[in-house]
């Protein structure tokens, strides 16, 4: 009912501003002042430069008052690099941006209709042009040049002493895989191979994954090189570290790489913001499906010391899943149970057999 | 002498078609399948203009949640049904929906069919001087596979599953797979034949523009003499018709993939507890062919706004455009650029980085004529006499939205700067300013300004006038704001950011946005109302009401089929003589020659007169068949 009430008098102002309209248009008419163009031209001349000024005044305000809301702090060695790039461009943007903003409105108050007046016959000028043709060009130049010098870095080949990390993204977690302590490789994984406890789908005829274990939480030394080897098992999803300015596209079938160099521990960060409960994460930056914005995961990042303290700490995945072991070749069970941690390593001749192996 | 012949009778049929044409049309056909390009024009105009509100409500829906996360939608429910959550919330995955829709239908039902399907076909017999498109029945067959596609994905939107969800980019494996998302079933399925239709349209439609600038242009109507807006039409069709085919192939292979098993796009999957059989295809593939049209897509919604705009302000600055040559060569240049910039939407998607070098050197090289555009707008307006017409207050709207998203793609198409920014509200904020803001103000503007030649009634000045302010206020105010959000990295695409510390900030710049957001959309009611209150009761338009110079002020207030009664009228000059020196009035239409002005000839324009007296000479024949 009240619904109703709402609707009838929402309908009877609609039908009154209509009449209002109707009324005053065709008052105008008898009285005949005929609607020239351009009629409120002083008005919208005033609004226009009004306009300018306070947005201006607006856009310098808030990027100078809410300037550490906005600007995330950098965590990692090329976040520096691109951050520098990012601020650049942006002096070179707000510098072009309000030159002409100004110009552009000025001109539209300055030379707003005047009875009598006539427009300037300015048809061409080649100078103008081509001055305004270069200039942007310089500048355009000048940008790709430190941006794909940047870029290549970024991009180029990891060193052989990197910290390899898997991830791997399905709808709608991460988990991550790292190599165990004894060996420094990730071994190998297929996506026929995955099943309820399997989720890597791990290939356990290769030696180098007995050691290999899982982590919910991504944990990162600083100041070494990390290789991010980045997998999807059903859709596309992305791998984005904001504070390291990391970013990177999980696509099923194809394996993705990103590497970096974290700078600051999570407990450094914390002193930095003054935030004691800062925490690094990571999001999911392609559109993957109903979870898409839960797709959270934790990091962790730690000194040397204390990451290979926690990594030596974490069981591996063939430990956590002993039933698993019938799908290793029956020749590498034993040294499997060792290298996975099941077994002590006693002896020193087990020892020796693990050494050739692993050095093969 | 042979085609002059073929013109000659062509032009004759015409008029004699023009004479009788009143008497054996009916409803169905002057009013349905029509094949006069102003009917259909204005077909076009009406669906967009349905479109453009259902586009608006979706993303108001959207921004409800975004702005407002923690209010009951639960009125919506009667409306959206099943999509509301027990605990009054949209469903994550209709917001999804919901985010995909709108793109689709801005990007292509908006701002392609709307845009280009409504000014090319209305301006282009009009301002080049033909009685009509070079096939009108080519021209109604693409209106009417529109409304097929339109019908297609209007459909959508109201079955079980609910309409595709896989954003407006359809990226598989999302896309391909219903275990996925609820939306990758049934609403894929009506997107792809939606779009399959579409481009079926938008190629008819293409072939159509581009045969009829090059053909059907009036006597005197070289290509310098062409008004801007024709170069803009001429250069989108050009590139629809050579990148739309390319998403055809893209819909097609994606189609075999969902449905007949291939692995085009598919391989190495493992969802809903199975590994699927599909090995070998690969998901950057299509990216590739998705943006090989989609980028070009974003120049095939601007440069008809740009196009639009240059006339609009050169009219109503009395001035010349500034630069016609340099205007023409950026547009060509953007034109052919266009179609090697595609890969920069694709720098972190684990495409080559080789690749991503090129990509970003060939995209900042665009950059520059677009500058040079701007410039030359600004210039144009430099003394001038400019009277704000509620189309020129939008022309300016889009020149500052151009350049305010422009200048942006600095960032984006930078690839080491765009790691971070890539998929972050940023982007969001960079092209719903300079292609969805400017394209959408661009055919605002063109709607005002040639409203009397549709409907031969004026709008009303002053609902224009408030309908811009708060439209061009409420657009920054919704756009500029997500900058920051950007600059934070705010992902794009998201449900809630309460799940993440890192975003869990700017609560007060996402509800300032969606209060902007309703209050934009609020007043595209008063254009509605203007519009449709103009049609039958706006002033009566006198001929030229703008003080144009262009052909299509030029036929009676409301030109039947055939457009002029008589002889299609002949062209002496090129359309931007505005406030030339010694000339009585503020401008000479593109009629009047060169030997009637001589007061107002430059030195070289004097040469000229000789010519036409020659032209004059070969026209008699022409006369005197009538």
């Amino acid at each position: 009912m009240m619904n109703l009430i709402i609707g009838i008098g929402v309908v009877l102002i609609l039908v009154i501003v209509y009449m209002i309209f109707r009324i005053t248009n065709l008052v105008g008419l008898v009285k005949g002042d005929k609607e020239k163009a351009g009629s409120g031209n002083g008005i919208h001349a005033f609004l226009f430069m009004a306009f300018m000024i306070l947005s201006l005044i607006g856009f310098y305000w808030y990027s100078y008052a809410h300037f550490d809301k906005y600007t995330l702090p950098v965590a990692s060695e090329h976040g520096v690099i691109t951050d520098n790039l990012f601020w650049i461009t942006m002096a070179i943007c707000v510098i072009a941006f309000t030159l002409i903003f100004i110009v552009m409105f000025w001109f539209t108050y300055k030379y707003q209709y005047k009875e009598g007046r006539k427009a300037e016959y300015f048809v061409d000028n080649h100078k103008l042009e081509i001055l305004w043709t270069l200039i942007p060009a310089i500048v355009m130049a000048l940008l790709i040049f430190r941006g794909l010098r940047a870029w290549n870095d970024i991009t180029g080949p990891s060193s052989k002493e990197a910290v390899v990390i898997e991830l791997v993204a399905q709808q709608f977690a991460w988990t991550a895989r790292y190599p165990g302590s004894t060996d420094e490789a990730l071994g190998k994984a297929d996506f026929r191979l995955i099943d309820a406890n399997n989720e890597f789908g791990l290939d356990l005829t290769d030696k180098n994954s007995f050691d290999d274990f899982k982590s919910l939480e991504l944990h990162l030394p600083t100041n070494k090189e990390i290789v991010l080897k980045i997998r999807a098992k059903d859709v596309l999803h992305s791998v984005f570290l904001p504070h390291f300015r990391v970013k990177m596209d999980a696509v099923p079938g194809m394996l993705t790489t990103f590497k970096f160099v974290a700078t600051k521990t999570t407990q450094q960060m914390r002193e930095e913001t003054g935030n004691p409960n800062f925490n690094y994460e990571m999001a999911c930056t392609e559109i993957c499906g109903k979870g898409h914005f839960s797709m959270r995961f934790p990091v962790i990042v730690e000194d040397e010391e204390s990451y290979q303290k926690w990594r030596a700490s974490q069981e591996s995945w063939l430990k956590q899943n002993p039933d698993y072991l019938n799908r290793i070749p029956e020749n590498l069970r034993e040294f499997a149970m060792i290298k996975s941690g099941m077994q002590p390593d006693n002896g020193a001749a087990e020892q020796g057999i693990l050494k050739t192996v692993s050095n093969r | 002498m042979a085609t002059a012949d073929i013109k000659v009778h062509t032009e004759a049929h015409h008029d004699d078609h023009g004479h009788d044409h009143e008497h054996h049309g009916n409803f169905w056909t002057n009013y349905i399948f029509c094949q006069d390009h102003k009917v259909i024009a204005k077909q076009f105009l009406i669906t967009g203009m349905a479109w453009a509100l259902i586009g608006g409500i979706l993303s108001v829906i959207f921004r409800l949640q975004l702005g407002f996360p923690d209010a009951s939608l639960e009125w919506l429910r009667p409306v959206l049904g099943g999509w509301i959550t027990p605990e009054g919330k949209i469903d994550s995955e209709f917001y999804l929906a919901l985010v995909t829709m709108h793109g689709t239908i801005m990007v292509f039902f908006v701002l392609t069919a709307g845009l280009s399907g409504t000014f090319s076909n209305f301006l282009i017999p009009l301002q080049v001087g033909a009685r009509d498109m070079a096939s009108g029945f080519m021209n109604m067959l693409s209106y009417w596979f529109f409304f097929l596609s339109s019908a297609f994905m209007f459909t959508s939107l109201f079955i079980s599953t609910g309409p595709a969800g896989g954003g407006w980019t359809i990226y598989p494996p999302l896309s391909a797979l219903p275990q996925a998302i609820q939306g990758s079933g049934l609403g894929m399925t009506l997107w792809l034949i939606s779009m399959a239709l579409f481009i079926v349209s938008t190629l008819l439609g293409g072939i159509n523009y581009i045969t009829t600038i090059i053909n059907m242009r009036t006597q005197g109507m070289s290509f310098t003499r062409m008004p801007l807006t024709i170069w803009a039409f001429f250069f989108t069709a050009i590139i629809g018709l050579l990148s739309f085919p390319v998403l055809f192939g893209a819909a097609l292979l994606l189609i075999f993939d969902r449905s007949f098993g291939t692995s085009f796009f598919l391989s190495d999957i493992y969802i809903a507890g199975e590994a699927l059989p599909n090995v070998g295809g690969s998901p950057i593939l299509f990216q590739h062919l998705f943006w090989f049209l989609g980028h070009p897509e974003v120049y095939i919604v601007l440069l008809p706004a740009l196009g639009i705009t240059s006339e609009i302000i050169a009219t109503n600055s009395r001035k010349p455009i500034f630069g016609y040559k340099a205007m023409v060569g950026s547009m060509l240049f953007i034109a052919i650029l266009s179609f090697v910039v595609w890969a920069h939407h694709m720098f972190v998607t684990g495409m080559n980085p080789f690749l991503g070098s090129i990509f970003t050197l060939l995209t900042l090289i665009i950059a520059v004529p677009s500058a040079v555009k701007i410039f030359n707008y600004v210039t144009t307006l430099w003394k001038g006499n400019i009277r704000f017409t509620s189309a020129m207050l939008f022309s300016i709207g889009l020149v500052s939205f151009f350049l305010t998203g422009g200048i942006t793609g600095l960032f984006l198409g930078n690839s080491a700067v765009d790691i971070q920014l890539h998929d972050t509200y940023f982007v969001v904020a960079h092209f719903h300013l300079v292609m969805g803001s400017a394209s959408f103000f661009g055919m605002i503007a063109g709607i005002y300004h040639w409203f009397p030649k549709f409907f031969g009634r004026m709008m009303d000045e002053r609902l224009g006038a408030v309908h811009f302010w708060i439209t061009f206020v409420g657009v920054y105010m919704v756009f500029f704001p997500m900058h920051y959000i950007g600059i934070a990295g705010f992902p794009r695409r998201y449900y809630s950011w309460t799940n993440f510390e890192t975003f869990s900030s700017f609560a007060d710049l996402n509800m300032l946005v969606s209060i902007a957001a309703v209050v934009t959309l609020g007043a595209q009611f008063i254009f509605l109302f203007n519009f449709f209150y103009s049609i039958w009761r706006g002033r009566v338009a006198p001929a030229n009401p703008w003080g144009s110079t262009t052909l299509e002020w030029t036929t009676p207030r409301h030109p039947g089929h055939g457009n002029w009664p008589g002889e299609i009228p002949h062209v002496y000059r090129w359309p931007y003589d505005y406030s030339k020196p010694g000339a009585k009035e503020d401008y000479i239409p593109q009629t009047v020659p060169y030997s009637e002005t001589p007061e107002s000839n430059l030195p070289h324009e004097n040469e000229l007169v000789k010519l036409e007296m020659g032209n004059s000479g070969a026209i008699i024949p022409d006369d005197k068949r009538h």
